[in-house]
């Protein structure tokens, strides 16, 4: 169970998605999602494989238009948003691949500090030497600096995917999947990073997931992703008191006791 | 018989329409891809430092094989130039002959072939795994500019390397013809170059160099159009590479026919 208990600031949205669909050719992925992100909280989204999930935060973050619908992001409407506004918003907005996408022709400091020096024109050497570290210390994987992506487990990748996104400082993180692949301690450490960060850097954070170990552990509220639609929103204990055929399957096949 | 032959002439009808539509769409996102091109590569920042290191990898993965085919062309040249040459007594042309060809048109069209598989391919598989392995979408939500830093730069760089690449490739390929002269008809190397360079005009060395900055833009454009734009899966990485060396290729001759046309005009 989660034990760190965040301040939640449920009258402010850092993120508010209404009536937001999205097809694929004649495959309607998202068919009217309506979503508040608070202040301060974990939000988990749960579903299954391909019921759009990584469609949902790819839209969050401008990778996708949407059909329809409105995507407001701190403040700012997506669908009127200019290049440069784009721009600077997401640099406060990180995002955690699946699969880590980590720049696998640099060395992990080279990975880091790229979002850096290519947003903060006017740091010195030794400024951006101390976040590198700062961060790579987060997560736990200082020792790592010098290497390259390819000589890094699973686990690790993921860890300097979260490292990258969090030396912006951002408002929003987006974890795609962060425990997908990997063995059940190594996802126990990644959801306690996940918690650590939300504590550490005070971010909103959208945690895409299948596992319901993570869901427990990071999660503040659960939304089930279901038919293209938030169908059941609220605490893990709420979201699973249900008969609900397509939700307690989910729940049976997770926890085999 | 005559059923299968009426029906499979819709399907092959059906195919060609969508490959017709195919090609047009694909014309107008080059032609976009391009402009995109113009408008992010010429406002500061200007890269300076990952163009240069660009450049330096368009030299590195092309030289040796380069220096190699460039003499070996001037060499073999020279030497099945002279048969014919002899027959009227007028082997005295040959450095003349040989400098016409190389300067006009073998020195670009070789760099640029060479640049097409080696370099076209090797910048169509890396923006195409970044592309595939989400690297590219991973530096776009991190507000870096993808195009400007990947596409603008390579472009830019075998823009600037190629021209370089082709002028180095004239005078090994002259070298190789040297050599071959040299052993056979005893001549010496001043009187090589003045016949060499008495040939050549203004318009030789400009529409030379216009044709390698050309195609040196063609070759970054197209490598890098595939790449960015690979579709998804360890498939497209291929598909990528060979893309870019297929269509660079082709287009590498059809502006070679154009170019050699329009020079026309100007002598
Ligand atoms: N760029 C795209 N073009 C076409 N179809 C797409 C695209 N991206 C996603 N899809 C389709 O949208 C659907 C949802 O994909 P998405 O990647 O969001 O699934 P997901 O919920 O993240 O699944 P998983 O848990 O396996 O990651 C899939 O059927 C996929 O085929
Ligand atoms: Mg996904």
């Amino acid at each position: 169970m989660k034990k760190f208990k965040p301040h939640i600031d449920n009258n402010n949205a850092v993120i508010r998605i209404r009536g937001l669909k999205k097809a694929f050719e004649d495959y309607a992925v998202l068919r009217g999602i309506d979503l508040d992100l608070y202040q301060g909280e974990n939000l988990v989204v749960l579903g299954r494989s391909g019921t759009g999930k990584s469609v949902l935060i790819k839209i969050i973050s401008g990778l996708l238009k949407p059909d329809e619908g409105s995507v407001e992001v701190l403040g700012h409407e997506l669908e009127t948003i200019t290049e440069e506004e784009l721009q600077a918003l997401r640099i406060r907005i990180g995002f955690s691949f699946q699969n880590s996408a980590l720049y696998d022709s640099m060395t992990v400091r080279k990975n880091l500090e790229f979002p850096l020096v290519r947003n903060r024109k006017n740091l010195t050497r030794k400024e951006i030497d101390h976040s590198v570290e700062e961060v790579l210390d987060a997560v736990g994987l200082l020792k790592t600096i010098n290497q390259m992506p390819a000589e890094l487990s699973g686990g690790q990748r993921k860890r300097i995917g979260i490292a990258r996104t969090l030396i912006l400082n951002p408002e929003i993180m987006l974890y795609d999947e962060p425990t997908a692949g990997l063995d059940p301690i190594t996802c126990i450490e990644i959801n306690e990073l996940i918690n650590e960060v939300q504590e550490r850097f005070k971010t909103s954070s959208i945690i895409i997931t299948h596992d319901l170990t993570c869901a427990k552990m990071t999660g503040d509220r659960i939304a089930m992703l279901l038919d293209g639609q938030f169908q059941r929103v609220g605490s893990f204990d709420e979201v699973f008191d249900t008969n609900d055929e397509r939700v307690k399957p989910f729940f049976d096949y997770n926890f085999i006791q | 018989m005559d059923s299968s032959t009426s029906t499979s002439q819709p399907i092959v009808r059906k195919g060609l329409k969508k490959r017709l539509t195919n090609f047009f769409v694909r014309l107008y996102q080059i032609h976009l891809f391009i402009l995109r091109f113009f408008k992010e590569a010429f406002v500061p920042p200007f890269e300076l430092k990952e163009i240069m290191n660009q450049c330096y990898q368009v030299g590195v993965r092309s030289f040796t094989l380069i220096s190699l085919t460039g003499f070996i062309v001037g060499l073999i040249f020279t030497k099945q130039s002279r048969p014919s040459l002899s027959e009227f007594g007028a082997t005295s042309w040959l450095p003349s002959l040989v400098s016409i060809a190389i300067m006009r048109a073998l020195a670009p069209l070789v760099t640029a072939l060479i640049a097409a598989g080696k370099v076209g391919s090797s910048i169509g598989a890396e923006l195409g795994s970044m592309r595939v392995t989400e690297q590219i979408d991973a530096m776009e939500v991190s507000g870096t500019k993808p195009f400007k830093f990947l596409v603008c730069t390579r472009v830019l760089a075998t823009t600037i390397a190629i021209p370089i690449l082709a002028t180095y490739t004239g005078f090994i390929a002259l070298l190789g013809g040297y050599l071959n002269v040299a052993t056979n008809e005893g001549t010496s190397y001043t009187t090589f170059m003045q016949q060499v360079f008495e040939p050549l005009t203004f318009v030789d060395f400009v529409s030379s160099l216009i044709k390698s900055i050309v195609f040196g833009f063609t070759i970054g454009i197209v490598g890098c159009y595939q790449g960015y734009n690979s579709d998804k899966g360890t498939e497209g990485v291929g598909k990528a590479a060979n893309g870019a060396v297929v269509t660079a290729m082709f287009l590498i001759f059809v502006e070679e026919v154009l170019i050699v046309q329009i020079a026309g005009w100007f002598r």
